[in-house]
């Protein structure tokens, strides 16, 4: 293909060009995200900070409750403390992706290292690509799998508490189903975590790529505008509720007969997700703000 | 081919016109000092040029419109567009894998050779770096990087008489190797100076001297003359009068007919050799630093901007 590429070409320079090893996408896209772990470190260091304290609250408690019957263990429902364990990670998912997209394309523009990555020939699309991948695949991909190993950790715990109170683990062991906990995560993050508020998350790109500062402000004050006036004409909170919605992930993905999706009970619901137009229309929605954030930073220098 | 080609380039920012029609050429293997004061357009023009801002006009860098094609003219250019624009959070170690893993030309050792010449650790942070060590390491990952065109914006602003001297010496000892083209706009003029193979001076958005250093040498001389004498000077027509300690220096245009110097005849020669020698006569003769030239273009370009508000006459009797 290269010999090809620069028989071809004509200018000198081109032929150049063809003889020098030439860079993948995904090479590229490889280095891209990798740089944006070196910048927002928070990415990994807060929902490994939250585990850290979490883990902490739950040895404790159960240390505690040695001397408790039954060891807080409700028998019926053992998943309860790994459910609440999910869920608060999938909450740090949330914030660490909201204060993510509001800085990712503005810190560049206000320390003015956008000149230094703009002199590399690394585009606008990959750019842009690049740190929308953050929140709708990266983030997920680290919530589950933080969370997973906070669980085993947990019943490692559990497992070592029950034992040293001289009782049997089998009940532990046998009523815990992790791999379909396991499983049901992982669904749960990718479809309400992800593809479901991914117009958010690109809405707050697109502000963070557009602000010259206050970029929360910039990014909340259109839904605050358009929520009041909805109130004031309608006297509805359709428009607070749909973007809210989005956010916390309150996606039609499955349902559940308790409080969490990760409950082995969990019917999963990826056909009608699929076939809801409330994703499709939240991902071509999404797909517009990107394209409007890759646009403007063709047009964007330093702040 | 030529590696910048402009015609009728222009930028407006609202109403302030930042480009008025800007005609350039520069070819392969030169090296171009862009001066100007603050304001002229140097750095729209270069962002034109680096495809960072679009414009009016024709344009080609490489054989490429750089707003259309700015992808892959980036890998043939390379440009350090400010001082210290490296982020200030990237380790040097991180700053070198990164631009290992996105761009194709990019040598690492020689980088790194480069930076085992300074006193910059590949563990610290850009923020804990000087101002000065910050250029050094966005110089050296700039020079490791086998770049057809390289465009610097002031790249030296706010750095100490050292380090300046360094990063010109280094850009010309161990990157410039005929081959490369190399556009510098600056202020500090004086320590560029023997570096260009070509300058441009640009005022109000508009080309207002373009001289290869050759010509400029075959053509502008410096008069130092005593005050005695001065009057007779100035009957030859400097372009520039200034005053210094023990006399005055009259800057002078040998102006040849024809602006091709390939095709002189031996008569224009001449004629400028008995120029050349009148002028001796009068006093010490010297080819004019680019910081003086500067000062007398502009300030004749803005002089007879006001020529209808104030006589010339005038304005000489009132600079007495």
């Amino acid at each position: 293909m290269n010999t090809q590429a620069s028989a071809m070409s004509e200018s000198p320079f081109e032929s150049r060009a063809a003889a020098t090893a030439s860079i993948s996408e995904s090479q590229r896209m490889y280095w891209l995200v990798r740089r944006e772990l070196w910048e927002y470190r928070s990415i990994y260091i807060a929902p490994l900070a939250v585990a850290g304290v979490a883990l902490f609250a739950f040895c404790l408690s159960s240390f505690v409750g040695i001397w408790e019957e039954p060891l807080r263990l409700n028998p019926a429902e053992p998943h309860g403390p790994y459910d609440m364990a999910a869920g608060l990670m999938m909450l740090t998912g949330v914030v660490v992706s909201v204060f993510y997209c509001l800085d990712a394309l503005h810190g560049e523009r206000r320390d003015r290292s956008i000149l230094f990555w703009k002199s590399l020939p690394v585009s606008d699309v990959a750019t842009v690509l690049s740190k929308a991948s953050i929140p709708l695949v990266i983030l997920p991909l680290l919530t589950f799998a933080i969370t997973v190993g906070m669980q085993w950790i947990m019943l490692l715990v559990s497992s070592a508490v029950v034992l040293a109170s001289g009782q049997s683990v089998a009940m532990l062991w046998t009523k815990l189903s992790f791999l379909r906990m396991s499983w049901l995560l992982l669904y749960h993050i990718f479809t309400a975590h992800a593809l479901w508020p991914a117009p958010v998350y690109c809405w707050l790109l697109l502000v963070s790529g557009w602000s010259r500062r206050a970029t929360f402000l910039w990014a909340a004050l259109p839904v605050v505008a358009i929520a009041g006036v909805e109130q004031i004409v309608f006297h509805t909170w359709r428009f607070a509720f749909l973007v809210g919605g989005r956010l916390i992930g309150a996606a039609p993905t499955s349902t559940s007969p308790g409080m969490f999706p990760t409950d082995p009970m969990t019917h999963v619901a990826l056909g009608s997700f699929l076939s809801s137009p409330g994703l499709w229309i939240g991902l071509a929605v999404a797909a517009i703000f990107l394209a409007a954030a890759v646009r403007l930073r063709r047009y964007q220098g330093p702040i | 081919m030529a590696c910048i080609e402009a015609r009728g380039l222009r930028k407006a920012f609202g109403t302030t016109i930042a480009l008025d029609g800007i005609d350039m050429r520069v070819e392969e293997g030169r090296i171009l000092g862009l001066i100007g004061p603050n304001g002229a357009g140097k750095t729209t023009a270069l962002h034109a040029i680096l495809g960072l801002t679009p414009y009016q006009g024709e344009l080609r860098v490489l054989g490429r419109d750089p707003w259309r094609e700015r992808d892959q003219l980036m890998r043939d250019v390379c440009f350090i567009a400010d001082v210290a624009v490296l982020p200030r959070w990237i380790k040097v170690s991180q700053a070198l894998e990164y631009v290992t893993g996105v761009h194709p030309r990019f040598d690492r050792a020689k980088a790194e050779g480069f930076l085992a010449k300074t006193t910059i650790r590949l563990g610290s942070r850009v923020r804990e770096l000087s101002k000065g060590m910050v250029t050094q390491l966005h110089l050296a990952l700039v020079m490791a990087i086998d770049a057809r065109l390289l465009v610097l914006d002031e790249p030296t602003l706010g750095l100490d008489i050292i380090y300046r001297k360094q990063f010109y010496d280094s850009l010309l000892n161990d990157y410039f190797d005929g081959n490369r083209t190399i556009v510098v706009a600056t202020h500090q003029v004086e320590e560029i100076e023997h570096v260009l193979t070509d300058v441009m001076f640009i005022d109000y958005g508009r080309v207002v001297f373009s001289r290869s250093m050759e010509e400029l040498e075959s053509r502008y001389l410096e008069v130092m003359v005593r005050p005695e004498q001065v009057v007779e000077a100035r009957a030859l027509k400097p372009m520039h009068e200034r005053q210094a300690i023990g006399g005055s220096i009259l800057l002078f245009d040998l102006k040849l007919e024809g602006t091709d110097l390939r095709n002189l005849d031996r008569q224009q020669l001449d004629r400028q050799e008995l120029d050349r020698q009148r002028l001796a006569a009068l006093g010490d003769v010297r080819t004019p630093s680019i910081a003086d030239l500067f000062v007398a273009v502009i300030g004749n370009q803005r002089g007879q901007a006001q020529a209808s508000v104030v006589q010339p006459g005038q304005a000489q009797g009132a600079a007495k």
